[in-house]
């Protein structure tokens, strides 16, 4: 079961909200609603799950509805149409009561431009959430304390806000949130009021974080290399309507339309193509069953100073040159294994095109994509140049 | 023009007024007998019983500490003090501070309520606005005549017409307080479950504790101001001395006391504004 599970939600601003949710059924743009009733849609009927453990990134510029969408989730908005429900339970019916318990158990939230109460410490900042619930002092103590230690201020706990940095205070609202131990995490551009390097910073505090934490985050953000970064799915939103959810991979290799084709044009590729993107069906020969001579026609016929060589199972054993082996053809050798080059450059599927870039300018053979000591590609220097000029990029590329 | 005769609103008033008296005479009757009392106990029994240089020395070091450990208003405050005892005038200026104590009090707990109430609901916020302007800018005098009317004559009507004059600031800046907290972080307190109550014990008030301060420091100015006025309805003080003095065209005595009253507010003054900036870092 989804942990987020948002169907049609809808959220219009102003009078007569509902009158103008038809307009949306008959598929008016947000901008023809505000002309007609001066309505300002915030969402357009959005829908999405969200797994246990996942980090889902919601991206979209200034005013797509972004903040408008993760109020909705905790209710801080009440929607005009649509559900939300939490580990199954729909938020829009519950009564404040309830509503309050899921807020105070399930869900957290960390803010853009921190809020953080300036009139207590760094501790009590941290323990709000957990006085709210009621909880005694000194075990809420004992958790903001252990929760402020997760993001290194386990020093601080006695300053004021106003005495940090902001990327020490953004440090604070992730604790005062994860105090509570929540299943979500809604993060709204968490990360956007920092400075580039800090906010580098803390998005990988963030994943390392994840790693032991396994929490369930919503993550708004309108910079795509941000949610690149960190989202295991991306949703794109225009105009307060979602137009694609994807895989980081999935929405840059296929954009689904013009606007996500813009959003993803000025995104530096060569961080966020892999090896396996742009790797290509290898030529081999059979360490086994083929000799020089079998490998001098196989390079002669493909046009290629140089060869993997393999075993049956695909295990790597190497590379041999054309002149080596037609030296060896010549001398009426019939192994390769005297002339095998073992020095060979490789990378796994993961690596990304920047470290492969690096590696290939001065390799003399093609890159070696290997998994598990089998070789599954082979990158070429005409396909690096052609996927960071932002040409096409072939997946598993069966053409070269 | 003439069409409409003349409007009956006094006689309406006076009605309205009477009606009142008689309706809650039994009320009015024991606020001014046991309420008076105590007001009497306080000035004349309590304060009027410490000995004056202890008095001083009292006011000089909470003074001290009041200031943050610098010596100016701890000079200020023994000298201006010994100056009026030095003057004759200390009982009258232990029953104007009572006078101000207590109608300062009284206007904090009700303007403070009535400011949340205020700042929690548009309604409120609609109705209450005019009526504060009302009673801010209906000429003090005016209130002297339906608190002699309730309560007869002496510091009971004194205190109830410095009510009505000073609450309207604590009001409005409880008001102003709160809704100038931020939306996010009214967001971030929403966000982890609080319910109304612990909003605002939590968040709103001690967020707006600056500004209240602000208003219940503008409130005890506008009681003090009131002290002369209510004077003329029999409540003792400082300001019977200034009546003395014009009713006798004696510029002296009325001069004197009047430094007294200009003294007693600088004091006042400089407590409750120190106390609101000295927590705030
Ligand atoms: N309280 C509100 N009243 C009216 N319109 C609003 C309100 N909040 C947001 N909007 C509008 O809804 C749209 C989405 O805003 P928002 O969710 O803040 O976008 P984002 O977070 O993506 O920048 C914008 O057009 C904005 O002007
Ligand atoms: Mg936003």
């Amino acid at each position: 079961m989804p942990v987020i599970k948002v169907d049609k939600l809808s959220k219009i601003f102003g009078k007569n909200a509902k009158q103008a949710t038809k307009l949306l059924d008959q598929g008016l743009s947000k901008e023809e609603i505000l002309k007609k009733t001066g309505n300002t849609v915030g969402v357009n009927r959005a829908s999405f799950e969200v797994e246990e453990g996942e980090i889902f990134v919601i991206m979209g510029l200034s005013g797509s509805g972004k903040s408008t969408l993760v109020r909705l989730i905790n209710r801080l908005i009440e929607p005009t149409e649509g559900s939300v429900m939490i580990d199954g339970e729909d938020l829009a019916k519950m009564n404040k009561q309830d509503l309050r318990k899921v807020r105070r158990e399930k869900l957290s939230m960390v803010f853009q431009k921190f809020a953080l109460f300036p009139h207590r410490t760094i501790l009590q900042n941290a323990e709000f959430g957990l006085e709210v619930q009621g909880i005694d002092k000194s075990e809420r103590e004992k958790r903001a304390k252990e929760s402020l230690e997760m993001v290194g201020l386990g020093e601080y706990i006695n300053q004021y806000p106003s005495q940090l940095s902001g990327g020490m205070q953004q440090r604070v609202g992730l604790a005062r949130a994860l105090a509570n131990d929540p299943e979500v995490l809604l993060m709204d551009e968490a990360f956007s009021a920092l400075d580039p390097l800090i906010r580098k910073e803390m998005q990988d505090e963030l994943l390392e974080l994840q790693e032991s934490m396994k929490k369930t985050i919503l993550f708004i953000t309108h910079d795509l290399d941000e949610a690149l970064r960190i989202g295991d799915r991306i949703a794109l939103m225009k105009d307060g309507k979602i137009v694609q959810i994807g895989t980081p991979e999935e929405i840059l290799v296929n954009p689904a339309n013009d606007y996500v084709e813009k959003f993803v044009e000025d995104v530096d590729r060569s961080k966020v193509l892999e090896a396996q993107h742009i790797m290509k069906r290898p030529e081999t020969v059979d360490i086994e069953k083929h000799g020089p001579r079998a490998a001098l026609e196989r390079m002669r016929k493909e046009g290629l100073s140089s060869i993997y060589v393999v075993d049956r199972k695909r295990k790597l054993y190497g590379y041999v040159t054309a002149d080596d082996v037609s030296a060896a053809a010549k001398q009426d050798k019939k192994d390769l294994k005297d002339i095998l080059h073992t020095d060979v450059p490789k990378a796994d599927m993961n690596t990304t095109m920047h470290e492969i870039f690096d590696m290939i300018h001065d390799s003399p053979v093609p890159i070696a994509v290997v998994e598990e000591d089998k070789l599954k590609g082979i990158i070429v220097r005409g396909a690096v140049i052609a996927a960071l000029a932002g040409s096409e990029v072939s997946i598993n590329g069966d053409h070269s | 023009m003439e069409i409409i005769p003349k409007l009956p609103v006094a006689e309406w008033i006076d009605n309205a007024t009477d009606w009142t008296t008689d309706t809650f005479e039994f009320l009015f009757d024991f606020i001014k007998q046991d309420f008076g009392d105590f007001i009497e106990f306080f000035a004349e029994d309590l304060l009027m019983a410490i000995p004056i240089w202890l008095f001083i020395a009292v006011i000089g070091v909470l003074a001290f500490f009041v200031s943050g450990k610098r010596f100016g208003l701890v000079a200020f405050s023994v000298i201006g003090l010994w100056f009026i005892s030095n003057q004759g005038l200390w009982e009258e200026l232990m029953n104007t501070f009572t006078l101000v104590i207590f109608a300062s009090l009284i206007s904090v707990i009700i303007g403070v309520p009535f400011g949340i109430w205020m700042a929690k609901s548009k309604t409120v916020q609609t109705i209450l606005t005019p009526i504060l302007d009302f009673m801010q800018t209906m000429p003090a005098f005016v209130y002297l005549i339906p608190a002699v009317a309730f309560f007869s004559i002496g510091m009971v009507p004194g205190v109830f017409a410095s009510v009505i004059f000073a609450t309207p600031p604590t009001v409005r800046f409880t008001n102003l307080g709160i809704r100038q907290v931020s939306k996010e972080l009214i967001e971030a307190s929403d966000s982890f479950g609080t319910t109304g109550t612990q909003k605002l014990f939590k968040v709103q008030l001690p967020m707006a504790k600056t500004t209240i301060m602000a208003g219940i420091n503008q409130t005890v100015m506008l009681s003090l101001s009131m002290v002369v006025i209510a004077s003329m309805i029999g409540a003792k003080g400082l300001g019977q001395t200034v009546i003395t003095g014009l009713q006798r065209a004696d510029v002296g005595t009325g001069f004197v006391a009047g430094l007294g009253i200009v003294i007693l507010a600088i004091i006042i003054d400089r407590f409750t504004q120190n106390l609101n900036t000295q927590k705030g870092q």
